[in-house]
């Protein structure tokens, strides 16, 4: 289960708005080994595609470098499907590089950059194996 | 002394879960061929076809590979390797 306060869902929502139709990604960092989602970090979709998103390289390794300081890890990774359903696609599956992350996917399919239905879903993806999971919204 | 290299979470399956290993060379491709020697297999995930793989990210002392030479990248006693993979999906 991915335990998730409102205002980060609502922040991944208005970034996938915000990018449409190009895929927006970012993460949620937490202290390491807590599960918790704390801080929510914009990153770079190096490839500005409606179909495909990469971190940019270099902002990736800064974040890298500032968690390895702070002792954060990666609790989410989200990114938006802006044409397709939100759950993982061939590709999300077979690049998937963090096994301890929630892999949140936003679908703006349906509603585009307007203020329209999203569909906000939670995965786990280790070795090629995708099992969804349920979001609790903190109060 | 030698070279130091951190390892991510999904790799450390080849690590015994160790963040970091230890391995001598003056290339990262002789300090890769070495710390595969003690965590086999580890290497293969790095790299494919003698170049980097494509969504694995290497950097030594804060410089991406890439820019520096690839798997020829210098290294020396001391220096810090750190394997990046990309974040990436569709």
């Amino acid at each position: 289960m991915l335990k998730i306060a409102p205002e980060h869902v609502d922040a991944m929502i208005a970034h996938a708005r915000e990018d449409h139709p190009d895929e927006a990604c970012g993460v949620i960092v937490g202290p390491e080994g807590s599960d918790v989602p704390t801080r929510l970090i914009r990153m770079i979709n190096a490839e500005r595609s409606p179909t495909f998103f990469r971190f940019e390289p270099e902002e990736q390794f800064a974040l890298y470098k500032q968690m390895s300081t702070t002792g954060e890890e990666i609790v989410v990774v989200y990114h938006s499907h802006t044409a397709t359903e939100a759950y993982p696609s061939r590709t999300d599956v077979s690049l998937a590089s963090e096994p301890q992350a929630h892999y949140v996917i936003v679908s703006t399919a349906e509603s585009g950059a307007s203020g329209g239905r999203v569909s906000v879903r939670s995965f786990r993806i280790v070795d090629g194996v995708v099992t969804e999971e349920e979001i609790h919204i903190t109060e | 002394m030698s070279v130091e290299v951190r390892i991510p979470t999904i790799l450390r399956t080849y690590t015994r879960g160790e963040k970091a290993v230890h391995g001598n060379g003056t290339t990262l491709q002789e300090v890769l061929d070495d710390i595969d020697a003690s965590n086999p297999g580890l290497k293969d995930r790095i790299v494919e076809a003698e170049a980097l793989r494509r969504f694995v990210n290497v950097y030594v002392n804060d410089e991406d590979v890439r820019f520096t030479g690839g798997l020829k990248a210098p290294t020396v006693d001391g220096d810090v390797v750190v394997v990046l993979p990309a974040v990436a999906g569709g």
